[in-house]
């Protein structure tokens, strides 16, 4: 491990030594390294392969900006090793290169060049012929892409949490100027959070000297109550809501008003081997020789359309880089360049860099001034090429928020023209990036921001004035554009996207073959859409445009920079895994009596006890009895109570006693049917409502609104959690209930359909006397707690012999026989209660305009093209739900939506929508199912008991 | 979408809990023709502008309530209990 002398800026620890592993490698490396840092030290220079040409790739930014230095960390592929801290134990490894990253077989592609891989290579090589399509995809799928995702995730070891703050002032970006700016607001009494993607705030400070102004700023924000989060980066800008990624929390932070100081990109060039190994740009150059105490290179030439390049010709030449040429753009020294005369370091104005090349790294480049006429060219041999192509103000999270941009001829950039009300840009972002500006851009920003939530008081008003001016009067120092590429000035690929391997040429092919517009290209090229997100690559590839178009950069414009802005892990957007799970109150003894537990809905129930069959048959022979307690349970209270039923159901609610209980649908007031229950009536103004276990939730919701809108007496108490609920069914269920209840259950005294409040073992309990099963019933509502206790009771009263648990499927098959329906299995949200076969549930002749009075008046006098009906299949083959009804003809024409096979019946019985025609009894139907014709007989009467007897007795 | 939304019994809470109910419509006080039914049913103003619109306090205190929504930016201008808003707002 290769490092320089303890530098003041640096931020790793040497006194301890850590290390990870390389593929296979061991890495020694110090706490505050990051993956890349380190193995830089130890001498790796390429890190990755490219997409398409898998050329070698090597540190280019150092600050997780473009696409060079992508590894997969502990089998998570797509992180970037020049911002992932360098951690004890990691498993790094390369991705991309086969059999290595030394030596990768697919860098064939690189030699036989360009005529095998043009942009649309895929879609215009590949198409033909299309039977080998499958084959081609296994081919390419293998080929293509940045790592491999493990197949299973066998255990989800990132835990993530949800974070929600909300401030007054969110400050994006913790460099000079947003550091000054939430100084500033909080010195108004703003509460402020400020985010920032490096380790420690302070931005280009951190490199470029100013660290201990870095580390006292800080030091004043916090001590100022700025909340300051480290390796935050922000995501995107969502309606004010700007998500920051954190370890493993997402911070969803809510401010009233945004700063952003999110700086600028420095660009890279384009000659001919542009992304050699040892291309790097200034920035990443400074990173790595300050904050980890590592030489890029020894001998250094430094194209540069900037000062930005001076500075670090200066800087690099103080770490004890040789620095052997400079190569500046433009034409003239501004006062920067002179520094250069006094540390003898020889510049070229006017020139710049045409070529480089080298085997693993660079070894030499080709210089030669600006202007394709001239030939001259100067060749420089060196280990490091630094290059710095400008500034492209960090746009992309302000122009979410509303922002806009616009092309800066000036700086041949697009810089932000407008910020949309309530937000601010300032440093950098806002061509306010100097030294000498960053800070009083934050400061008035900050200032601007307390005054608009009403803070700013004192002397603010008279500094955001002294300040405007300061930065008003600007000294903004010249810089060059860099012209576009054309490749007769030097053999060899030069890149504008480093994600995707598109070239110069290939822009220019695209052009060629009609992708004129910027966002054609993109889609056509790639360019801009691999992991750097056009950091790297947009304004090149804009300037390619205007150059193969001959269109002005203004009207050319750029593409959309969507969220997420930094790379995140889909898991840190999932959040914590929450999935709700409601059980019953009597859950504990469904598991000690064996049942198989199966979700319905967010409930796990009771599915069956071993032998939904036989618990099926028993409920016929004798009794069972089934945990219903999932029903939703409303209790309706009220002087008004009635009335507003009324308005609900389709049917009379208001007329019935006390006592008694009703079946009811709920529709809407399209007439489709939403919900279906039961009501009983308790009091005069009391009832008690029953939903499905589903629509509950719905139903509850849907009373309320109502009941909100109409503003009537009416009280509504969801006790759905409140009460557990039994079913206790089949011919002897009277006589257990007896066992453990004084109440006279006899047939005159407790008769069908009414509703008793009476002492069960013990435990108040509200009895209604239904059946869903289709047998003698009792439905128990009563205190969830004594749930368990009751149905212990039961089952003890009953005895093994005659009384069984029964389960959800059971059920099913029970109120099969009886096509009693299942809301949103036999129904969807074209069903209303006249084309289900429920007419008896509408009461047309009622005064009340109830929810879907007008919609089923009118079904009522333009029946419907279909129905749902019950149908027996004599075949014995039971039909997958879902299977199609087919009309005459042989087309679609309805489909089963339940089907089962009855052991009491010795029958498989369904209910199926079929064509009006065919709804009447006897009629044959066709069901094709899984490739089979099943002939089938409608029966419109429920399958068992069509009289009801039994229920009655 | 994302915004804050002020229940009027809890105060201030992301709208993510909540529950939508659309804008405000008016259920027909007679018998509806064909077409009337339909539009009321079916057909929405979707106003590019402020709308009163009705929100139910999901994972709260349950209450529906209606506010007053530039469906453009999101901004909230008021919410109340049905009946509480002043009425020159709803177009």
């Amino acid at each position: 491990m290769t490092r320089r002398e303890p530098q003041p800026a640096e931020l790793i620890d040497r006194a301890q030594t850590i290390s990870f592993s390389f593929d296979g490698d061991t890495v020694a490396a110090h706490p505050g390294d990051t993956i890349a840092s380190a193995l830089f030290a130890a001498g790796r220079r390429t890190f990755s392969r490219s997409f398409k040409y898998h050329r070698r790739r090597g540190l280019m930014c150092c600050s997780g900006q473009c696409p060079n230095c992508l590894v997969a960390v502990d089998g998570a592929p797509g992180i970037r090793a020049c911002t992932e801290p360098a951690r004890e134990g990691a498993r790094v490894e390369h991705l991309n290169a086969r059999p290595g990253l030394e030596h990768d077989a697919m860098a064939i592609t690189d030699k036989l060049g360009g005529p095998f891989t043009p942009p649309g290579f895929y879609y215009k090589t590949f198409i033909r012929p299309r039977k080998l399509w499958p084959l081609y995809e296994k081919v390419l799928r293998g080929a293509a892409g940045l790592g491999v995702l493990p197949e299973k995730q066998a255990e989800r070891t990132l835990r993530t949490e949800y974070r929600r703050r909300h401030a007054d002032v969110l400050v994006v970006g913790g460099g000079l100027a947003g550091l000054t700016a939430s100084i500033a607001a909080a010195g108004q009494g703003a509460d402020v959070v400020l985010v920032d993607d490096g380790p420690a705030p302070g931005g280009r400070l951190l490199w470029e000297g100013g660290h201990d102004q870095a580390r006292r700023l800080t030091a004043q924000a916090q001590a100022a109550g700025v909340e300051v989060l480290r390796n935050a980066p922000a995501l995107g800008h969502f309606d004010g809501l700007v998500p920051a990624w954190q370890d493993n929390t997402l911070h969803q932070i809510r401010a009233k008003h945004q700063i952003y100081a999110t700086g600028a990109i420095e660009q890279p060039l384009m000659f001919a081997g542009n992304d050699l190994p040892g291309v790097m740009l200034s920035g990443g150059a400074r990173r790595l020789a300050s904050l980890w105490s590592v030489l890029p290179g020894r001998r250094a030439v430094i194209a540069t359309s900037s000062d930005r390049g001076i500075r670090a010709a200066i800087a690099l030449q103080d770490a004890g880089v040789e620095i052997v040429l400079v190569a500046d753009m433009r034409s003239k020294p501004t006062a920067t360049c002179e520094r250069l005369r006094t540390h003898k370091i020889e510049a070229r104005f006017g020139w710049t860099v045409i070529a480089a090349e080298g085997r693993r790294q660079v070894s030499r480049v080709t210089l030669a001034p600006i202007g394709a006429a001239s030939s001259e060219h100067h060749d420089v041999d060196c280990d490091l090429l630094i290059v710095s192509g400008g500034d492209a103000p960090a746009t992309a999270l302000v122009t979410q928020a509303g922002g806009r941009t616009g092309y800066d001829k000036q700086f041949g950039v697009f810089a932000l023209t407008e910020t949309p009300p309530g937000v601010f840009a300032c440093g950098q972002l806002a061509g306010e990036g100097t030294y000498q500006h960053a800070g009083p851009s934050g400061e008035l920003a900050g200032l601007l921001a307390a005054e608009a939530l009403g803070l700013a008081g004192g002397r603010a008003g008279v500094r955001r004035r002294e300040l405007r001016a300061w930065l008003d009067e600007g000294d903004h120092v010249p810089q060059a554009i860099p012209a576009p590429w054309s490749p007769e000035r030097a053999r060899g690929r030069a890149f504008a996207c480093l994600c995707e391997d598109v070239t110069a040429k290939d822009i220019a092919q695209g052009i060629a073959e009609g992708y004129d517009s910027i966002e054609l290209c993109k889609r056509f090229t790639t360019v801009t859409m691999g992991p750097c997100q056009g950091r790297m690559c947009q304004l090149t590839a804009i300037r390619q445009m205007a150059a193969g178009t001959g269109q002005r950069l203004s009207d050319i414009g750029t593409t959309t920079a969507r969220p997420p802005w930094s790379t995140v892990p889909l898991a840190a957007l999932a959040g914590r895994s929450y999935e709700p799970t409601k059980r019953s109150p009597i859950h504990r003894r469904h598991l000690q009596l064996g049942a198989s537990i199966r979700w319905a809905g967010d409930w796990l129930r009771a599915y069956d006890y071993g032998d939904p069959e036989g618990e099926a048959l028993a409920v016929h022979a004798s009794a069972g009895l089934i945990d219903v307690s999932t029903l939703g349970k409303l209790l309706v209270r009220g002087p008004d109570a009635g009335a507003f039923l009324d308005r609900l159901y389709p049917n009379r609610v208001s007329s019935l006693n006390p006592g008694r209980v009703r079946y009811g649908v709920l529709t809407s007031d399209a007439g489709r049917i939403m919900d279906d229950g039961t009501v009983a009536r308790l009091d005069e103004t009391t009832f008690y409502v029953t939903t499905t276990s589903s629509g509950a939730g719905a139903v509850e919701q849907w009373f309320s609104w109502w009941l909100a809108d109409w503003q009537m007496d009416v009280e509504l108490t969801d006790v759905s959690q409140a009460l557990a609920a039994v079913n206790l069914a089949g011919p002897r269920a009277r006589d257990i209930l007896t066992r453990v209840t004084s109440l006279d259950c006899s047939p005159e005294a407790f008769g069908y359909l009414d509703a008793r409040q009476t002492a069960v073992a013990g435990v108040n309990a509200l009895l209604l006397r239904i059946g869903f099963t289709g047998e003698l019933g009792y439905e128990l509502h009563l205190p969830s707690a004594h749930g368990e206790h009751v149905w212990d009771a039961l089952l003890e009263a009953g005895g093994t012999e005659s009384l069984r648990p029964f389960g959800l499927e059971p059920q099913r098959i029970l109120r099969l026989q009886k096509q009693h329906i299942i809301v949103g299995q036999d129904t969807d949200s074209e069903s209303t209660p006249l084309n289900a076969g429920m007419p008896w549930a509408v009461k047309l002749d009622k005064p009340e305009a109830f929810i879907g009075r007008w919609a089923l008046e009118h079904a009522a006098a333009h029946p419907g093209a279909s129905a749902l009906v019950g149908f027996t299949l004599p075949d014995g083959v039971v039909p997958r739900e879902g299977a199609v009804v087919l009309d005459a003809a042989g087309d679609a024409a309805g489909q089963v939506t339940s089907a089962r096979r009855s052991r009491q019946l010795d029958q498989v019985i369904g209910m199926a929508w079929v064509p009006s025609a065919l709804a009447a009894d006897g009629e044959a139907i066709t069901v094709l199912d899984r490739g089979k014709r099943l002939t089938g007989a409608v029966l419109t009467t429920p399958f068992h008991d069509p009289d009801g007897t039994l229920v009655r007795s | 979408m994302s915004f804050v939304l002020t229940c009027p019994h809890c105060g201030d809470r992301e709208v993510t809990d909540f529950a939508y109910g659309g804008e405000l419509t008016a259920r027909p006080r007679e018998q509806p023709s064909l077409r009337e039914l339909s539009a009321y049913n079916y057909f929405r103003r979707n106003v590019a502008g402020v709308q009163r619109e009705w929100w139910y306090h999901r994972s709260g205190c349950r209450t529906w309530f209606q506010a007053d929504r530039d469906t453009r930016t999101n901004r909230v201008l008021r919410v109340g209990l049905p009946g509480t808003l002043p009425q020159e707002d709803t177009k």
